[in-house]
């Protein structure tokens, strides 16, 4: 490092630099800003710059937290779990059996009710029931192979949406309550998570005196609430960002988190060392699998319905792009990826859409036929552009592969490279006695015997 | 689901000396230890016998009797094949025996599984050193000691609880880096273990087994591919170790090495214990002799 005041202050940057929530916030803020940039070339109005911005948040904070839960999983414990949408749908849909209305009397056919209970309970009872679940797959299906177990929790998956679709489960009768699973066609959801914490808290008056104010102020035209709504549910969401975060890096930085790094390295040999292995994979497929149900939650909740076709493996292989391109074992990497999957892999191709015909005013072209026939007729490959661009967010999963197959050949670690968070609870570098500065990599190398001397410090 | 409790008090060890007195306490569903152990000068920690393992129609180890006295250095050998690894396997718990008992200490710990074998301080290493490769040294180092508070998961993240693992991380830190500094790979810590040389990574796999306080250690080859010098620095923290109540069962292939440094030798064939004694017995036995030569023993 070099000395003197300019050495002083870029040292001190580093320093900030090198701290991981500043990282994090100046992702994501930059992301943002990129989104308000695009937003104002769009000519947007207030009023879509906010809505984008909230939906933006809201993707953001919902991959990250994803990617957070699912690297407990696979980043830590070496737990290949490729059933992550699972979890999250008995989240959602035992929150929502519990905290929908209650119906006493015969409901008319199509809708169903609930317990009524009030929604904080429902979603404790929904990670609650996400976690026991994730308990009983994983007490038989940890001792299985890595790959039979990777296969077993997509089973499981897909055997909780074909739950959901069982018509015998639509509508029942229970303690007098009738409730039900809704079958293909769902369940309403008629709870309001961003009302019911104004509420709680009793914020619910000033808040639409504020929005009402701030709508008028912005020039939101009318009913400005649904904006505020969507921007303060994506505020709620990053809370419970930094929440998982918080939560993962203790339990990653600590003893805790240093014997599942241990089984996903070597578990036989984590054994050996006396650790009971079986119950630190429980314990963490558990956590993981209670996070992702709250995820699910926090993800449905404010959709106003459900429907068991939400649940298809899709999102477990979005959560899991996120995952590769942050760079599994990381919580920091976790939240990047989680991040830059939602701003460019899964919201950006539509906001590119919408960029590209916003400012080349190309005529749109609505069947791949007439696309095709003026390329190989004239040459000419204005509508074959016209119809792809017109189709990119249907090209999101090409998009997404492609992105993969790069990231595989050029930065299989993840955007952070090979950076993990060390598993202690105290720093362990600068603690060294005799204040060893990292050595150079010590390749493994076939003469052992440049090995044997004292002196190579 | 519940955490289990893990005991209050701070790093315990596994005081060898206690060996003796298990040993001797009457032991009721098993008379051969109690009744072999008052025989013998010296305490038995480790009793194996009649070990069978079959993998499909290999037959590994066909009958095993061996026994390792207290505070020894006993040395094991035999040709290429002959059985040992798949001992060592059998009484760590990594495979279950087809027949046979191992006792430890007293007790029977015949199928028990490896971290409850390790838990009662017969630790192992392996042939191949299982270092975690994407963790540093000093993370495995750290892994190692026995009833850490913060593997448990509640106490790793609540605030006030978090304190006291916090307490005796520095405890547990301030330890692997003595052991470190002890075995000469103190400048490796920061290290990848993964980029350790092959002799740095038996060093780290010894001083990552020692760390969990064991009281009987078996080391499966922990010279093989260690230059000389490393060897013998390795030798004489293992004679030091030994001094101070430790007990080694070491398989090895250097004859030489093994008659200098212990003091009791097995020796396997087919698996079978061939003979056992003293290195001198050992070594003018002509049984041995002919084993080791490459020529074929009947039986
Ligand atoms: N997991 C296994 N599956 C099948 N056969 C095995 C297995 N492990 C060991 N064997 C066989 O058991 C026999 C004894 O092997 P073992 O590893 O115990 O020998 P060893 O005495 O340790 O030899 P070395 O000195 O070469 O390490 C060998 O014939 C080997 O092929
Ligand atoms: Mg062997």
């Amino acid at each position: 490092m070099s000395d003197g005041e300019d050495g002083d202050v870029s040292e001190r940057l580093a320093a900030v630099w090198a701290n991981d929530v500043t990282k994090l916030v100046v992702l994501v803020g930059g992301i943002l800003a990129l989104y308000v940039g695009a937003g104002t070339l769009l000519d947007y109005g207030v009023r879509q710059q906010l809505n984008s911005i909230g939906l933006l948040v809201f993707y953001v904070a919902v991959f990250a937290m994803l990617a957070l839960a699912l690297n407990l999983h696979w980043g830590y414990t070496g737990l290949f779990n490729i059933g992550v949408i699972g979890f999250m749908a008995i989240g959602i849909y035992v929150t929502a059996v519990l905290s929908k209305s209650a119906t006493v009397t015969e409901p008319a056919a199509g809708s169903i009710g609930g317990f009524g209970l009030p929604l904080w309970l429902g979603i404790i009872g929904g990670v609650l029931a996400a976690a026991v679940f994730g308990a009983l797959v994983a007490l038989p299906a940890l001792r299985l192979r890595a790959d039979y177990f990777a296969i077993v929790t997509v089973g499981v998956s897909e055997i909780v949406r074909f739950t959901l679709l069982e018509s015998s489960l639509q509508q029942m009768q229970v303690f007098g309550y009738f409730i039900g699973l809704g079958g293909g066609s769902g369940l309403i959801l008629d709870f309001d998570i961003t009302d019911g914490l104004l509420d709680a808290v009793g914020v619910a008056d000033p808040y639409a005196t504020l929005t009402d104010s701030l709508g008028t102020t912005l020039g939101l035209g009318g009913n400005p609430k649904p904006v505020f709504d969507g921007l303060y549910y994506g505020a709620f969401l990053l809370v419970f960002l930094v929440l998982f975060y918080v939560l993962l890096r203790r339990v990653g930085n600590s003893p805790f988190g240093r014997v599942l790094k241990a089984i996903r390295e070597d578990e036989e040999a984590t054994k050996s060392l006396g650790k009971d292995t079986n119950r630190f994979k429980i314990k963490s497929f558990t956590i993981g699998c209670a996070l992702m149900g709250l995820a699910g939650i926090l993800f449905y909740a404010e959709q106003g319905a459900i429907t068991p076709n939400a649940f298809r493996p899709r999102i477990t292989f979005f959560v899991w792009i996120a995952l590769i391109i942050g760079g599994a074992g990381s919580n920091t990497g976790s939240v990047m990826g989680g991040a830059i999957f939602a701003a460019f892999l899964f919201r950006g191709p539509l906001f590119l859409k919408n960029v590209i015909q916003e400012s080349f005013d190309i005529e749109a072209v609505s069947t791949f036929g007439q696309a095709v026939s003026p390329l190989i007729s004239g040459l000419n490959p204005v509508p074959m552009l016209a119809y792809a661009v017109d189709n990119l967010a249907q090209l999101q999963l090409v998009i997404m592969g492609l992105t993969l197959i790069y990231l595989m050949h050029n930065r299989p670690e993840g955007l952070l490279g090979h950076r993990q968070e060390p598993a202690a609870c105290v720093p362990l570098t600068g603690l060294s006695r005799s204040d060893t500065v990292a050595a150079p990599p010590t390749e493994t190398d076939g003469g052992v015997a440049s090995n044997g001397g004292d002196g190579d410090e | 689901m519940s955490d289990t409790e893990v005991d209050e008090a701070a790093v315990t060890a596994n005081v060898p000396e206690d060996a003796e007195a298990e040993v001797d306490e009457p032991e009721t569903n098993d008379s051969t230890v109690e009744r072999e152990a008052k025989h013998v000068p010296n305490a038995i920690p480790l009793k194996v016998r009649g070990l069978r393992k079959e993998f499909g129609g290999i037959v590994a180890a066909a009958d095993v009797n061996l026994s390792v006295e207290e505070g020894s250095l006993t040395g094991l050998i035999g040709p290429n094949g002959a059985g040992k690894s798949t001992t060592f396997n059998c009484i760590t718990g990594v495979h279950e025996p087809t027949a046979g008992q191992i006792h430890f200490q007293g007790e029977d710990i015949t199928g028990l599984s490896p971290n409850e074998v390790a838990e009662r301080g017969l630790v192992r290493t392996f042939q191949i050193a299982r270092e975690l490769e994407e963790m540093s040294v000093l993370e495995n180092m750290m892994l190692a000691p026995t009833n850490q508070r913060g593997e448990s998961l509640w106490r790793s993240v609540l605030p006030v609880a978090r304190e006291s693992v916090k307490q005796q991380e520095a405890a547990v830190l301030e330890r692997c880096w003595e052991m470190l500094e002890f075995f000469e790979i103190d400048h490796l810590a920061h290290e990848y273990a993964g980029n350790l040389s092959g002799g740095q990574r038996k060093l780290l796999e010894l001083a990552r087994a020692l760390l969990t306080e064991p009281s009987v250690l078996l080391l499966d080859e922990p010279f093989a591919g260690v230059n000389p010098s490393l060897e013998s620095r390795l030798l004489d923290h293992i004679n030091d170790l030994q001094e101070s109540g430790y007990t080694f069962l070491i398989v090895e292939h250097d004859m030489d090495l093994i008659m200098e440094n212990c003091e009791h030798v097995i020796v396997m064939h087919q698996g079978t214990v061939l003979t056992e004694g003293a290195p001198d017995e050992v070594r003018t036995n002509e049984a041995v002799i002919e084993a080791y030569l490459g020529g074929e023993v009947d039986g």
